[in-house]
């Protein structure tokens, strides 16, 4: 879909430029914002780097652990189809918790174990069970610690206080996370009649 | 009269703790590796490598998609979509200029980080927009990558409400966003 998009959005540019006599402009933005793609890149990296050494003294410390224990007791509201027992709960629990730290390395390949374990009690090979739904929603609205890409990307962009967007991120992703369970939830019933 | 004051209270609580957010996260990972006799500053070094893996891996695509925002924007076609989506967005109160962020998330993450710093670059990263958009951009996952990957590591076909249900909660944090922003920062 990307390669679309991609294309689109430069031939309509191109194009919506020549008609309003800006080639001029939009060759010197094409330049431009190659040049502003490296620099942002740069202006990344400490911030980025700051926040994978603190999150992986995080990992080392057994924190995955500690609040996959918090959490547990969610899973089973969240997951009634899966046994408390099944293998499901633990690589569910600690993907969530990847994500929660924002350790995406981590996060994605128990992510893919959750999933498997998932498609070993799941009836229909191809079909996504209610669980699966529900693993994936909560996987798109991922509630993060720390958002570090977007406060290293404000602190890049000259913001006075880059972190003053932690809590209304909180606040917006907590609304969304809330929103999709209950429509998993909901539609899941409807599905079923 | 009582809930405005008692709202006034909160947002300053709240600002306040902004300070304290980054701080405290750092003593807390810091002191739980401590106690567990982790070698905090080898680890934080050996983990920090990954974020430059990280950065190095996205600068391609980076390039590629800032240049499409860039020509896009230069060109006028962004200030006509902006121009003709202004009556729908103003219903919810969304700025027009966020709306293209709202389209682009669930696709690509390298595009929308393209796009929130194009448009950050162009209103500031404190303006109202700048905050909405970073709000935005924290607050949901890549849809269509993320059911691509896990589903189509175990072989699902028929995903059922998943998408449905995804995206209802990408324009919850959409329209949450822009809500949240005003009460905190004002517009």
């Amino acid at each position: 879909m990307l390669n679309y998009i991609w294309m689109g959005m430069l031939v309509i540019g191109f194009i919506v430029g020549g008609i309003n006599g800006k080639l001029g402009e939009v060759t010197q933005a094409a330049f431009n914002s190659s040049k502003s793609a490296v620099e942002l890149s740069i202006g990344l990296l400490g911030i980025l780097c700051l926040w994978t050494g603190l999150m992986g003294v995080a990992e080392k410390s057994g924190l995955i652990s500690k609040i996959s224990k918090i959490v547990s007791p969610l899973i089973s509201f969240l997951f009634p189809e899966v046994s408390s027992k099944s293998p499901a709960v633990g690589a569910i629990v600690m993907n969530l918790t990847a994500n929660f730290l924002g350790l995406g390395n981590a996060a994605t390949p128990l992510g893919l174990k959750a999933m498997d374990e998932l498609q070993k009690i799941n009836r229909k090979k191809d079909t996504a069970s209610d669980s699966m739904v529900m693993f994936l929603v909560l996987n798109t609205t991922a509630i993060q610690l720390i958002p570090a890409t977007i406060i290293a990307l404000r602190a890049a962009s000259g913001s006075g206080n880059p972190a003053e967007i932690i809590i209304p991120i909180w606040i917006t992703s907590i609304s969304a996370t809330i929103v999709g369970v209950i429509a998993v939830k909901v539609l899941g019933y409807a599905k079923r009649g | 009269m009582g809930i405005l004051a008692l709202l006034r209270g909160l947002i300053i609580i709240f600002n306040n703790f902004s300070d304290y957010t980054v701080p405290l996260i750092f003593v807390v990972i810091l002191t739980a590796g401590i106690m567990k006799r982790v070698k905090v500053y080898d680890v934080f070094v050996d983990s920090a490598k990954e974020g430059i893996n990280t950065i190095v891996k996205i600068i391609p695509s980076l390039v590629g998609l800032m240049v499409a925002i860039g020509v896009f924007r230069a060109s006028g076609a962004l200030d006509l979509i902006i121009c003709v989506t202004k009556p729908i967005t103003s219903i919810f109160g969304i700025p027009s200029e966020a709306l293209p962020l709202a389209f682009l998330r669930p696709i690509s993450g390298s595009a929308s980080l393209a796009l929130v710093s194009d448009l950050m670059k162009n209103y500031g990263a404190d303006s109202f927009i700048g905050r909405v958009v970073s709000t935005m951009m924290g607050s949901t996952e890549t849809i269509f990558y993320t059911l691509t990957v896990y589903y189509g590591s175990v072989g699902i076909k028929n995903i059922r409400h998943t998408l449905v249900a995804a995206l209802l909660a990408e324009a919850t944090s959409v329209l949450v966003s822009v809500w949240v922003c005003a009460f905190f920062f004002g517009r």
